[in-house]
């Protein structure tokens, strides 16, 4: 290797420059803890913030099952708390109805699914995973977490506001959302909604830069892209995806905001309301929905990869078999991230696009498919003829293959142009979506929490408490979101405050009281999760080194790691991360730390040969080095 | 004082669980029997997700076919019959994959449970297998795509010739129609000319308004084409006939069409489904504001073209029931468009001789 020279005086020099660093936080509980520029401290922080709007993003949807549930239940209970936004009768007003749907949606996507999950994980297991001492501009990722930070305090402003926060749905089409007249939330709920989301773009971008750049340049000596563990490929994809396409959804924030403040008609044409003819022409509200989904598709796949990197992981790790596929599962993954730039228009076959453009885009949304169906295969194999070691995490993991499947496959019937047209804006696509892509990243975002947990914290979380939550919440979200196919098939649309107007719509009552039962279930079980999470930070049980038997580099740090997580010289990677119930081994996992050259019993013959690799890559040279220090 | 006791009383009930959990866990702490209680715990998981398995797939095949009147919406329109076939054939396929791997998957996680006395299987790749598993889904995606691409494609194809066309308008929180009357032709309309009146801001200059007719029900006839014009006054909306499989999202500032042949009309539904109130509806799928779900758009369908045509007849034109609107008609034209409009004799005296007003706002 080209670096034999240099890498034993960076690595001196690091490890110089860490212990100087490390001198310089201690005491400083600002610098420690608020402004840390720490990736582990900073994963945490990206955590609990997430923690807390699912928190919120759950209790509202619990809100609005309530009117869906029960329509005629009287809620004048929960006036101390909604205050204007109910109706005299003890009902939910329809248009916080909306609020409540938009808010969830936004909320989940993006606060919980993109910020807490992406920041959290990609934050936390990158350095850790591929052996830096922490992230290529500690101090952008930082500020990534204070604009996160700051973009979350004007989104949780705008739910208290008296005209309530955005309403006009998640996607927030114009001319709804451009039209203060159309409905209050369009007032300044929704500047504030274009003004957080903004900052949320600058904070992804600055995290995804980070993570991009760690990944290329940071990776410690032997650590190649083929031995990156799948969570690194799951974290690398998803920065790249954000950073292509979340820029086009802040361009079309900007024009919406042009056009709401500054009298520009980029999505505005025709348009009579209130009264009074606007002088508004020539734009497109199909413009808007182009640009949104050019973010909004790929968003699917931000929020999803992690997930799917994380459960690789686990399911591998305590499957204690190796990830079946690795290159096709960083393949597949590789193709989806590409492919998900060329799907977008199949949320809009019916809204007025080029039918044309419709059946191209039919074309390339089950391409994807293909990619998807092979993960879901390579996860079963990863199953099969394993010794499985149900962790929390890993029935959280399992539950996520479940999910991606059933929701997965409702996809097919979703992106066939023909058969959309009535499926398009019903409860089917509700139950598509939450399936594939809410509980199921949901799932993994836990499973991560469960596995990473006594590296986050040098402590254990309650397994059977885990087990409790898991079994709740798995047959809980089962509960919710599978009738909504019944009911979306049979018609009914979403968004709908009540359907009681339309004979079409009256039946279905039992099935909907059901969800709306399961979803308080559902949410109820996550204080189980919650009371786990604080008990276990303080009182869990102190945490092994390595306590579930992994391959991986985190599992070489100190219980708990300091700034730049290894005490001494960054382990040298070997091997693949999934060695694990390796024929003639002594114990069922390799870790990636250990040179073949220890491993003679349980070499395949190719793997011999790289042992004089080893012996000339200079590592060993360090290490004699180090010694003599 | 009530809530005070609920409160009370949650939180003991919380205080209590919080204690059992603690005393659990320093028990288990003391006795040290750690190894055991997982693997103990790891069966009953596995047994767990077994009873998941089937219990969830006897619910989701009881349910689909118990159940399957309650759900399956009849369809009343030639390319609905086509969309629902698909959609079936689709549904047959995916459900045949979905449960297979859905017990496969299962009865893994059941059968490799963890044993202290097996190994698992170093089993890192296979080329076969992997190139199966993608050629096949691929095979199978590409039948089910074709099918439907010629399916959309026809759908969305040109309306012919001798459509019925019809204008349906959204606008916060009602739908209007409007029919072109005799000539056939929608007149030209402009949205600045839009007031409390002429809500379709018909353009009256232009001929062919003068005979348009607007309606609070949508009539259409059984067995011919009908071409849907659809547009929005202010915010999207979007048509749902979920009967008939039509959907098509209303945007301000463009026309979207969507057309489709009825093959059952009101009356056959009636008799077909035994409810003698039924009556089919349309509804607004596209988020729209406070008023989004009440959107509901009668809608009723004649038995021949003939009962059609002699309900078209049967309509005063808009400007027969606006008069006053013959004011923004040049004078020149105005008998032509009381002939067309079919506005009686006695009250045309006057409209002739008034000023030309017409305003833009």
């Amino acid at each position: 290797m080209a670096t034999i020279d240099i890498h034993p005086q960076t690595s001196t020099h690091h490890h110089d420059d860490h212990a100087h660093e490390h001198e310089h936080h201690h005491g400083n509980f600002w610098t420690n803890y608020i402004f840390s520029e720490d990736h582990k401290v900073i994963a945490k922080q990206f955590l609990i913030t997430g923690m807390a709007w699912a928190l919120i993003g759950g209790i509202l949807s619990v809100l609005f099952r309530l009117q869906l549930g029960f329509p005629d239940a009287d809620l004048s209970w929960l006036k101390p708390i909604l205050g204007g936004w109910l109706t005299p009768e003890g009902k939910i007003d329809p248009e916080f109805y909306l609020a409540l749907v938009t808010m969830h949606g936004t909320i989940m996507v993006f606060f919980v699914l993109t910020a807490g999950l992406s920041g959290t994980f990609s934050n936390f297991l990158i350095p850790l995973q591929i052996g830096a001492r922490d992230m290529a501009s500690g101090f952008m990722n930082m500020l990534s977490y204070w604009f996160f930070f700051l973009s979350s305090v004007i989104m949780f402003t705008s739910l208290f506001i008296s005209t309530g926060p955005a309403s006009g749905g998640w996607v927030i089409y114009p001319p709804l959302s451009a039209l203060p007249q159309a409905m209050q939330g369009s007032g300044l709920g929704m500047t504030l909604w274009l003004v957080a989301m903004a900052i949320f773009i600058a904070s992804s971008l600055l995290g995804s830069i980070n993570y991009i750049t760690t990944v290329i340049n940071m990776r410690t000596q032997g650590m190649s892209f083929t031995r990156l563990p799948l969570t690194i490929w799951a974290f690398f994809f998803t920065a790249i995806i954000g950073i292509l396409s979340f820029p086009v959804l802040f361009a079309a924030a900007l024009l919406l905001i042009f056009d709401r403040s500054f009298g520009t008609s980029f999505y505005l044409s025709d348009i009579y309301i209130g009264g009074e003819a606007l002088p508004n022409q020539g734009g497109s509200p199909i413009l808007f929905q182009h640009l949104f989904w050019f973010l909004g598709h790929p968003e699917v796949y931000i929020v999803l990869l992690p997930a799917l990197g994380i459960t690789s992981e686990i399911i591998a790790t305590n499957s204690r078999k190796p990830i079946f596929g690795y290159k096709a599962m960083v393949g597949s993954m590789l193709f989806i991230a590409i492919l998900s730039f060329v799907v977008w228009a199949h949320h809009m076959f019916v809204t007025g696009m080029n039918p044309f453009l419709g059946s191209i885009f039919t074309l390339l949304t089950l391409i994807i498919a293909v990619p998807s169906a092979v993960k879901i295969f390579n996860y079963v194999t990863t199953l099969w003829k394993g010794n499985i070691r149900f962790t929390a995490a890993m029935l959280f993991s399992i539950g996520l293959v479940s999910f991606f499947l059933t929701g997965g496959i409702t996809g097919i019937f979703l992106g066939n142009s023909a058969i959309d047209i009535q499926l398009h804006d019903t409860y089917f696509v509700v139950a598509h979506f939450h399936l594939v892509m809410g509980s199921a990243s949901f799932f993994g975002m836990v499973a991560g929490v469960y596995h990473w947990f006594p590296k986050m914290f040098g402590r254990m979380m309650d397994e059977k408490l885990g087990y409790i939550h898991f079994w709740l919440t798995f047959i809980g979200v089962y509960l919710v979101f599978f009738p909504m196919h019944y009911i979306g098939i049979a018609g009914f649309p979403r968004r709908y405050y009540s359907w009681t107007n339309f004979e079409t719509f009256s039946g279905f009552a039992d099935l909907n009281m059901l969800v709306s039962a399961a979803a308080i279930l559902t949410l109820s079980a996550q204080f189980i999760f919650l009371f786990n999470f604080i008990y276990s930070i303080f009182r869990g049980k102190a945490a092994p080194a390595n306590p579930w038997n992994s391959t991986t580099l985190e599992w070489t740090t100190p219980r708990n790691p300091g700034h730049g997580n290894w005490p001494g010289e960054i382990p040298t990677v070997y091997r693949w991360p999934y060695d694990y119930s390796k024929p003639g081994a002594k114990e069922d996992f390799i870790p990636q730390h250990i040179p073949y050259s220890e491993t003679p019993e349980s070499n395949l013959p190719h793997e011999n040969e790289l042992i004089k690799l080893e012996l000339n890559n200079g590592s060993i040279t360090v290490e004699n080095k180090d010694q003599k220090h | 004082m009530l809530t005070l006791i609920i409160v009370l009383g949650v939180l003991l009930v919380l205080a209590i669980l919080y204690f059992i959990f603690r005393i659990g866990n320093l028990v288990s702490l003391v006795k040290g029997k750690e190894e055991d209680e997982i693997s103990s715990w790891n069966s009953t998981n596995a047994y767990l997700f077994m009873l998941f398995m089937i219990g969830g797939l006897v619910a989701f095949f009881w349910y689909s076919y118990a159940h399957f009147d309650g759900y399956n919406l009849p369809v009343a329109s030639e390319h609905g019959e086509l969309t629902d076939y698909l959609f079936w054939v689709t549904m047959a396929v995916t459900v045949v994959a979905f449960t297979i791997i859905f017990i496969v998957m299962f009865w893994f996680t059941f059968k490799y449970r963890y044993d202290k006395n097996r190994k698992a299987e170093f089993f890192a790749d296979d080329h076969k297998l992997e190139i199966a598993w993608t050629v096949v889904p691929a095979i199978v995606l590409a039948l089910l795509i074709f099918s439907g691409l010629r399916a959309w494609n026809d759908i969305t194809d040109e309306a012919s010739k001798d459509a019925v066309v019809v204008e349906v308008i959204g606008q916060q929180f009602l739908w209007t129609a409007r029919y072109p009357g005799k000539d056939n032709l929608l007149g030209k309309h402009n949205y600045k000319m839009i007031d409390a009146s002429n809500e379709f801001g018909l353009d009256l200059s232009e001929e062919n308004t003068w005979d348009d007719f607007k309606s609070l029900e949508l009539h259409l006839p059984k067995g011919k084409e009908v071409k849907l014009v659809i547009r929005a006054k202010d915010v999207l909306h979007s048509v749902f006939l979920p009967h008939f499989r039509v959907k098509m999202d209303a945007v301000p500032g463009m026309h979207t069409t969507f057309k489709f042949i009825v093959t059952k009309s009101t009356s056959d539904m009636r008799s077909e489904t035994g409810n003698p109130n039924f009556n089919y509806e349309m509804a607004c799928t596209e988020i729209c504001g406070r008023g989004h779900f009440s959107m509901r758009f009668p809608v009723f369908v004649h038995d021949t073209v003939e009962d059609y045509e002699a309900w078209l007849k049967s309509q005063d034109a808009w400007l027969k029931q606006n008069p006053d609107y013959l004011k923004q008609i040049p004078a020149e034209k105005r008998e032509a468009a009381i002939v067309k409009a079919g506005i009686p004799t006695d009250s045309q005296e006057a409209i002739m001789a008034a000023p030309v007003t017409v305003t833009l706002n």
